[in-house]
C-alpha cells in the first residue's frame, strides 16, 4: 500500500472523526463546535477529492 | 556491495524492500497501541460506576493538536508528492512545515501535562476534598512533620465523586478561589500525574507513547530535510522511497491520534 493509499485512509477516518465530533458537540449542547465539525468534515472531503484528481497518476499499490 | 531492491520492486512481493519493511514495523505497532486500547477499554468497562473522570481534558487543546496532525499529514504527502515530481525546493518546504507542525503538537502536549502535574487533589482532615492548581507552597511546608500550608485555586466538595464529572451541571457551576490550606489539616494531597487513578495511568502511558512517536518521527524527518537530503542528488528514486517510508509510520501516527483523541478527551 503506498502513502496515497493510506493518505486517503487517514482523510477517510479523519472525516468520520470530525462528524463525530460534530455529533458530540450538539449532543453536549455546543452549537458552535458542532457547526464548526461538520465546516471540517465537509472541507476534509473537499480535500480528499482535491488530494485524489493532484495524484492521479499515482498508484494505490 | 549494493543493497538490493531500494527502487526497483521485489518480484516475490511487488514492493521495494523498505516499504515491506515499514508495514511489518507498523503491524507491530498495531498490536502495541491495541493492546493498550485494550487496557483502555478494560479499565473503563471495571471502574466503579461513576468513579471513571469525564472532561479532565482540555478538548479545544486536544482539537487544535488534531488540526496539526492533519495538517503535518497533509503536508507529508505533499513533501513525497514533490519529489515525484523532483521539485526539491518544495520538497524542503513541505518538511519544515511538518516538523514545525509536530513541535508545536508536542508543545501543547507538554502544556496539557504540565497542567495536571500542578492540579491537585487533596483529602482534608475533616472529610471532604480540596481540588485545584498549585498557587504555592509555603517556604516551610512539610507534610511529613505538618508544617507550612499550601495555596491551591479550586474549590472544595463533600465527596470524591463530585470530582469526576466536570462536564455536569454542578461541577460548571463551582465557583473556584484561592485555598490556604494548612498541612496540619492535609490528610492525603496527590497531584494528577500517572499515580492518581487508572485514568490518568491510561492516560499518561498512551499519549505519552504516542508523544514518543511524535518526537521519534521528527527526528527522522528532520533527519530526511536536513544531512538525509543529500541523497537527492546522487539517488533521487531510492530518496523519494524514504520520504514515502517516512510519510506512512508519520501517517501511522496520526491515525493513532484519530483514536487516542474522542477516547481520551471527548468520553
Amino acid at each position: 500500500m503506498s502513502l496515497k493509499a493510506f493518505h486517503l485512509i487517514f482523510v477517510t477516518l479523519l472525516t468520520a472523526l470530525s462528524f463525530g465530533c460534530a455529533a458530540w458537540a450538539f449532543q453536549a449542547g455546543s452549537v458552535l463546535w458542532g457547526v464548526t465539525g461538520i465546516a471540517a468534515g465537509i472541507f476534509v472531503i473537499a480535500y480528499g477529492i482535491y488530494f485524489l484528481r493532484k495524484l492521479k497518476n499515482v498508484s494505490y499499490l | 556491495m549494493e543493497i538490493p531492491y531500494t527502487t526497483e520492486h521485489r518480484p516475490d512481493t511487488g514492493l521495494y524492500n523498505a516499504k515491506l519493511g515499514v508495514w511489518l514495523f507498523l503491524a507491530s505497532e498495531v498490536m502495541l497501541f491495541g493492546g493498550l486500547f485494550s487496557a483502555y477499554v478494560l479499565l473503563r468497562v471495571g471502574a466503579e460506576p461513576g468513579m471513571w473522570p469525564h472532561g479532565w481534558l482540555n478538548v479545544t487543546l486536544g482539537s487544535i493538536n488534531t488540526l496539526l496532525l492533519a495538517l503535518s499529514a497533509i503536508t507529508t504527502l505533499l513533501a513525497w508528492a514533490a519529489c515525484k515530481v523532483r521539485d526539491f525546493g518544495k520538497f524542503k518546504i513541505f518538511h519544515a512545515c511538518t516538523m514545525i507542525l509536530a513541535i508545536a503538537f508536542l508543545g501543547i502536549k507538554s502544556y496539557e501535562y504540565r497542567d495536571k502535574f500542578l492540579h491537585y487533589e487533596i483529602a482534608l482532615n475533616n472529610g471532604t476534598f480540596a481540588d485545584g492548581h498549585l498557587v504555592e507552597k509555603s517556604a516551610d511546608f512539610d507534610l511529613a512533620n505538618k508544617t507550612g500550608a499550601v495555596t491551591l485555586h479550586g474549590h472544595i466538595v463533600e465527596d470524591r465523586k463530585e470530582l469526576m464529572d466536570l462536564r455536569s451541571p454542578e461541577a460548571q457551576k463551582a465557583e473556584h478561589k484561592e485555598l490556604v490550606i494548612p498541612a496540619a489539616d492535609i490528610k492525603k494531597m496527590q497531584n494528577y500525574g500517572p499515580w492518581h487513578n487508572t485514568f490518568t495511568a491510561i492516560y499518561f502511558t498512551m499519549s505519552g507513547l504516542h508523544a514518543l512517536h511524535i518526537l521519534g518521527g521528527t527526528l527522522v524527518i528532520f533527519y530526511l530535510w536536513g544531512p538525509g537530503s543529500r541523497m537527492y542528488k546522487t539517488d533521487p528514486e531510492r530518496f523519494t522511497n524514504r520520504i514515502e517510508v517516512s510519510g506512512l509510520f508519520w501517517h501511522f501516527v496520526d491515525l493513532v491520534w484519530i483514536f487516542l483523541f474522542p477516547v481520551m478527551y471527548l468520553t
